[in-house]
């Protein structure tokens, strides 16, 4: 059983949550941890301290103004993947929030291929080069941070999910060591990334 | 380990034990030509708790050391909020102050631009600084101090006052990873050293303060508080 990717699932429906978790235990590279039926605080502070692989959950425990924001709720809560499961209702702009989807319709194989590929391309995304150079993308997000941008003003502007500039910010602070926007505005301005005029 | 330090030996043992303990003395009101006065003794001239003393001392000493809940029962408020009260004068007054002038000293080769921005951050970072101590000063000691006295005055609580150090600690690790690793080549070598130590002390120092008000001071205060009700 070592090894096993451990995925939590919120999902209301308790036949959807049974069947996944049938599905998974059939795999060799996951298993089924918790499975919750919302996302109320008692979950999330659960959520926080299990810190699992993989998060499925289902947009619809959200309410709907904010399905869109989910995918954030979830980033402050837990590193870990997060796949929506695709029900009626969930539209495309929300599910591409998300680090995947899978849909009720799924066969086993679909889903597990999926949830998988998810995980791969996560792993390939942090950045290998601790302490190393920043890429293109995060010095481009790293000068609106200086400039005083929110992450919402910034995905706007980059045309990114407000999710992927969260990453972004976590790859720049691992980088640098450097946390705060303040210090970020002086490592911008050291490296001659910004220039004094364009900070108030 | 926390046995280490006891009413009967002499304070200049427990300063060769760990000499920053300098700091502990010197804001608790302690005289150093006292030092070689019994800790008993040398507190009872000073009017502190010696068993204040020690807890303050051994958290000072041994950073992975919490005191049992019996010992911080046992401790005498006045006195820990002498030493809290002992540390924001000695960081306003001198710590923040040496800070700066090394900082000034060290981005002096920079250009107007570096120096204006390094500055400004470190300018910055001293007014929370203050705001936090001045709020402290202002707000909490008083208001242990009517708890003491027996009243407890209305709309405040003590929890409002946890979790601020946060933001305090994470612009001192900036401060000091800029420092260490960004600063402009310009920048002489030894002078970075310098200012790499005077942060990384001050860090420590603020981290102990930090602790002895988060499990010292509120825990005494959460239960006066409870006490009043």
């Amino acid at each position: 059983m070592e090894g096993r990717k451990i995925v939590d699932l919120v999902v209301p429906s308790e036949i959807v949550a049974r069947g996944l978790r049938e599905i998974f235990t059939d795999s060799a590279d996951f298993e089924v941890g918790e499975s919750f039926r919302d996302l109320s605080k008692a979950v999330e502070s659960r959520l926080r301290i299990l810190d699992p692989d993989v998060v499925i959950v289902d947009p619809s425990v959200l309410d709907f103004r904010s399905r869109k924001d989910g995918r954030t709720r979830l980033a402050d809560i837990c590193d870990s993947i997060v796949i929506a499961l695709a029900v009626s209702g969930v539209t495309e702009d929300v599910l591409r929030q998300y680090d995947g989807s899978i849909s009720i319709y799924d066969t086993g194989e679909e889903v597990l291929r999926k949830v998988r590929s998810s995980v791969d391309s996560r792993s390939l995304e942090p950045s290998q080069n601790e302490g190393g150079e920043l890429s293109a993308r995060e010095k481009e997000i790293l000068v609106c941070v200086a400039k005083g941008m929110l992450n919402k003003e910034i995905a706007d502007k980059l045309n990114l999910s407000i999710y992927t500039v969260i990453t972004h910010r976590k790859n720049i602070t691992r980088k640098t060591g450097i946390k705060t926007v303040a210090g970020l505005t002086v490592y911008a301005l050291l490296n001659g990334l910004i220039d004094m005029s364009s900070i108030q | 380990m926390k046995e280490v330090f006891t009413p009967e030996m002499k304070l200049s043992d427990m300063l060769d034990m760990n000499y920053s303990l300098v700091q502990v003395i010197s804001r608790m009101g302690i005289e150093l030509k006292n030092a070689g006065l019994k800790v008993v003794d040398a507190c009872a001239f000073a009017g502190i708790d010696p068993g204040t003393f020690i807890l303050i001392s051994n958290v000072y000493s041994f950073p992975g050391y919490t005191p049992s809940s019996s010992e911080v029962a046992s401790v005498r408020i006045q006195d820990v909020i002498r030493y809290l009260h002992g540390s924001h004068t000695y960081y306003l007054g001198i710590a923040l102050r040496n800070l700066e002038a090394s900082f000034d000293c060290l981005v002096e080769p920079c250009d107007e631009k570096q120096k204006k921005v390094i500055l400004k951050f470190f300018e910055d970072y001293k007014k929370e600084l203050e705001k936090h101590f001045e709020r402290e000063e202002k707000e909490v000691f008083p208001y242990v101090k009517s708890l003491l006295g027996g009243n407890r005055p209305e709309g405040y609580s003590i929890s409002d006052f946890e979790e601020q150090h946060e933001d305090v600690d994470e612009k001192m690790e900036d401060m000091k990873n800029i420092v260490m690793k960004y600063l402009p080549a310009v920048c002489d070598e030894n002078m970075k050293l310098w200012v790499l130590l005077s942060i990384y002390r001050l860090r420590d120092d603020l981290r102990r303060h930090t602790f002895v008000e988060d499990n010292i001071l509120v825990t005494i205060v959460k239960n006066l508080e409870g006490d009043g009700r």
